[in-house]
């Protein structure tokens, strides 16, 4: 490329702080998870308080992690690939400094009134009509910046990880005012447009929407340049990543209703939901294909580099996960699986294993990029934090698979008399060595998030200076 | 669903499965063998290889289509097309419904013969009752029938609605709502504190209509709960001579349900159980007062 020679200064002040948060955030939010679990083992920490209760507290931690360590993760990194693959300057002047700390502010909003137990009781969108309305502007700024420098690009093409983002950036728009509609009879409580069945659906659109665009769609647009930027190899097939893009993006938005199989949701609904799902499969792969077979040829470098380590890493739970959820959708199987801790487990294989791993390796690639550093303070730390991650996580779902199936394999057991065998309760204690084992495996894996704020801030304070730059743009950093 | 609708749906889900299928075949294979060379774009370094798409990954997706095809014609899934097996989801609970009554119709039909003193002493009978118990009765009164706040014990000596098994068993079949009145406004704070105590003495000294707020037991509370505070089985009033609390007994608590009223609501199972199971639940419910009563002597 001719224009490689006089590159633009980029802006990172907003990258810098959303990737630093993405860290504090995704601290708190795990947390708050393993206090979660250590809740269902032993209920006394509840502590009789209203705000410490599992209820409300569980709606904190699931925003905490989704939309404050994600979303940092997301629009930080997107801010910051959008910039350096458009070899353009982030636009929108004061619009980027009102990204982040609107951001922030609605975050905190959400760290007030959930505990204090304003909801609106729509799982992944509970916060309240106001704070709905604060995160449509921060959203649609968030737009105008992305969009913005894109259209000032100094290339012919948009690469493929601005098209995960842009697509994680517009529907998710879309998602959180369709699902978002609401009928405000106080300033703190309001009732949704929408009622019974068409709720549910409306609900679970934006639900598993979130999951795809949101946890899917923005994170694939992380995966597309860090994992070739780490690996320092080309992506394997854009080919590919066209067919896998729109097949994903428009097959997507039908797999909602899954999450009500044998509900009052009409049987039609349930049938497409449940075959958009498994047409759902391939196009998941794609991503994880992509990724992975961008390292061939380049195998050796897992052996010595934590942090590809942890991307390749990611990518392999992003595709057991994505097998995983069109199993699930099968209403034979979500027979079984639906309501137990299964659907637990498999959330976390994509939010521990995908989310959070992407995003960390994503981190350890920013911060010395973004600080000026030649790498990051402790490389041993990345790969103690690795093997904590992964033993987390696999600790996590092993543990929620065997609670499902017991669970699942409980409520439905009937003697010949037709009487039920268990009783709900019966279900629970057999669940409890589960919930113990996944007490450790959350502890373990926020134990290695300490360990990454503890890496981040030497690097940032005493990591060694990048001594020789390698481009302007990279020194401005 | 009118047609428009599920036309509307049949041409959604056609379009998009046609247009997945199309995007698929018409990139499957590359005219020219460009492999391991890259597209020629360059992004910060990044560039592209435009590598064929695995021919396995083609193949999953193509049967994944295909199901989907399969499936939508085998059940409903387009609009208001019921599928070549005509399934419906409340067509097929409705079999396997019918299919269990089936199977166990003889079987609980064979206790039917025996009354409920005589079922209370079966041993089978009262095993295949605890199970009814533990499934639909249990989430209130608990596995042993121990009762919690608000919720009557079941194992003791006293009954709001009577303890025969014609009571029981209408108890069960009917449900009760049981009504205590809010009487904060009638006995004003004083009343209500004096009564409050005098209520929560019952059980150790007895009505004394001397006292002051004897003579209000007497006037406001005596018509329901009787003139000895025994209670009313006729009417679901509670016995407040013994020391038995469905609402807790120390004072503040006792205040509440003066002052606030209760309201209990055991629903009735007419609907959900049939005659047999109920005949065989009532014996379930009776014994285990018997076997209380065993237990206090």
């Amino acid at each position: 490329m001719d224009s490689q020679s006089q590159l633009p200064v980029y802006d990172y002040r907003a990258v810098k702080l959303f990737t630093v948060m993405a860290v504090v955030w995704g601290i708190v939010g795990m947390a708050v998870g393993v206090l979660l679990a250590a809740q269902l083992i032993w209920p006394v920490l509840n502590f009789d308080t209203p705000w410490l209760s599992f209820g409300r507290l569980r709606p904190l931690h699931t925003n905490a992690v989704i939309f404050a360590f994600g979303g940092c993760a997301l629009m930080g990194s997107s801010f910051f690939v959008v910039q350096r693959t458009c070899q353009a300057r982030l636009v929108g002047g004061p619009l980027i400094p009102f990204v982040f700390w609107g951001w922030q502010l609605v975050i905190l909003l959400a760290a007030i009134s959930l505990p204090m137990g304003y909801t609106t009781s729509k799982e992944y969108a509970e916060l309240e009509w106001p704070i709905d309305i604060l995160i449509t502007l921060v959203w649609v700024a968030y737009a105008i910046v992305f969009f913005g420098t894109i259209m000032k690009r100094r290339m012919k093409h948009i690469y493929v990880a601005n098209w995960f983002y842009g697509a994680f950036i517009i529907t998710v728009a879309v998602l959180h005012i369709v699902n978002s509609l609401a009928v405000p009879v106080s300033l703190t409580k309001s009732y949704s447009i929408y009622a019974g069945a068409v709720d549910a659906m409306v609900q679970w659109w934006y639900g598993h929407n979130a999951v795809g665009f949101f946890l899917t769609a923005g994170f694939l647009g992380m995966m597309y340049y860090f994992v070739p930027k780490q690996a320092e190899r080309p992506v394997y097939s854009y080919r590919l990543s066209i067919v896998h893009f729109w097949a994903l993006v428009s097959v997507y938005i039908w797999a909602g209703p899954h999450h009500l199989h044998y509900t009052a949701l009409p049987d039609w609904a349930q049938s497409l939901g449940m075959v958009m799902s498994l047409i759902l499969l391939a196009p998941s792969w794609g991503g994880m294909i992509n990724g992975i077979m961008t390292l061939s040829g380049a195998w050796h470098k897992l052996r010595t580099d934590p942090i590809l380590r942890f991307l390749i890493v990611s990518l392999s739970f992003y595709g057991m996960s994505t097998f995983e959820g069109p199993m699930m959708s099968i209403k034979t199987v979500n027979s079984l699986s639906h309501y137990t801790d299964w659907t637990i487990g498999h959330v976390h294989s994509g939010a521990l294993g995908w989310v959070a791993m992407i995003s960390i390796g994503t981190i350890y690639h920013l911060i010395p990029v973004l600080f000026g550093k030649a790498k990051m303070y402790s490389i041993p730390a990345i790969s103690l934090h690795f093997w904590l991650s992964t033993i987390g996580t696999v600790l996590y779902i092993a543990s929620m698979w065997v609670n499902g199936i017991v669970q699942g394999l409980m409520w439905r057991a009937y003697n010949s008399d037709g009487s039920l065998t268990y009783s709900f309760a019966e279900s629970v204690v057999a669940s409890h060595p589960g919930y113990i084992v996944r007490f450790f495996g959350g502890s373990i894996f926020l134990f290695g998030m300490l360990v990454m704020a503890w890496n981040v801030w030497q690097t940032i304070r005493n990591g060694e200076d990048l001594a020789v730059a390698k481009s302007p743009a990279e020194v401005m950093a | 669903m009118s047609n428009f609708w599920s036309l509307w749906i049949i041409l959604l889900t056609a379009i998009s499965i046609a247009l997945i299928v199309w995007l698929l075949f018409s990139n499957r294979k590359i005219t020219v063998n460009k492999e391991n060379k890259t597209t020629g774009h360059v992004y910060d370094g990044i560039e592209e290889y435009d590598n064929p798409l695995p021919s396995w990954w083609i193949k999953m997706f193509v049967i994944s289509i295909v199901f989907a095809i399969g499936y939508l014609a085998l059940y409903p899934g387009l609009g208001n097309y019921p599928g070549l097996l005509h399934w419906t989801s409340v067509g097929k609970w409705e079999k396997e419904v019918q299919q269990a009554e089936l199977a166990t119709e003889s079987l609980y039909q064979g206790f039917m013969n025996k009354d409920v003193v005589a079922l209370a002493d079966d041993k089978k009978a009262m095993r295949l009752g605890k199970r009814i118990f533990a499934n639909n009765c249990a989430i209130c009164h608990g596995v042993n029938a121990e009762g919690s706040y608000g919720f009557p014990n079941l194992t003791d000596h006293d009954w709001l609605y009577g303890s025969e098994p014609e009571q029981i068993r209408m108890s069960i079949t009917q449900g009760r709502n049981g009504a205590m009145p809010a009487w904060a406004s009638i006995l004003g704070n004083d009343g209500l504190e004096s009564m409050s105590q005098y209520v929560s003495n019952l059980h150790t000294t007895g009505t004394d209509a001397t006292s002051p707020a004897g003579k209000q037991f007497a006037m406001l509370c005596s018509a329901c709960h009787g003139p000895e505070a025994k209670g009313n089985p006729l009417m679901g009033a509670p016995n407040l001579s013994d020391n038995i609390w469905l609402y807790g007994g120390d004072v503040g608590q006792i205040k509440q349900s003066i002052a606030a009223g209760r309201a209990g609501q055991m629903p009735a199972h007419h609907d959900k159980l049939s005659e047999e199971k109920i005949h065989l639940l009532t014996a379930y419910v009776y014994q285990l007062r018997q076997s209380s009563d065993a237990n206090a002597k």
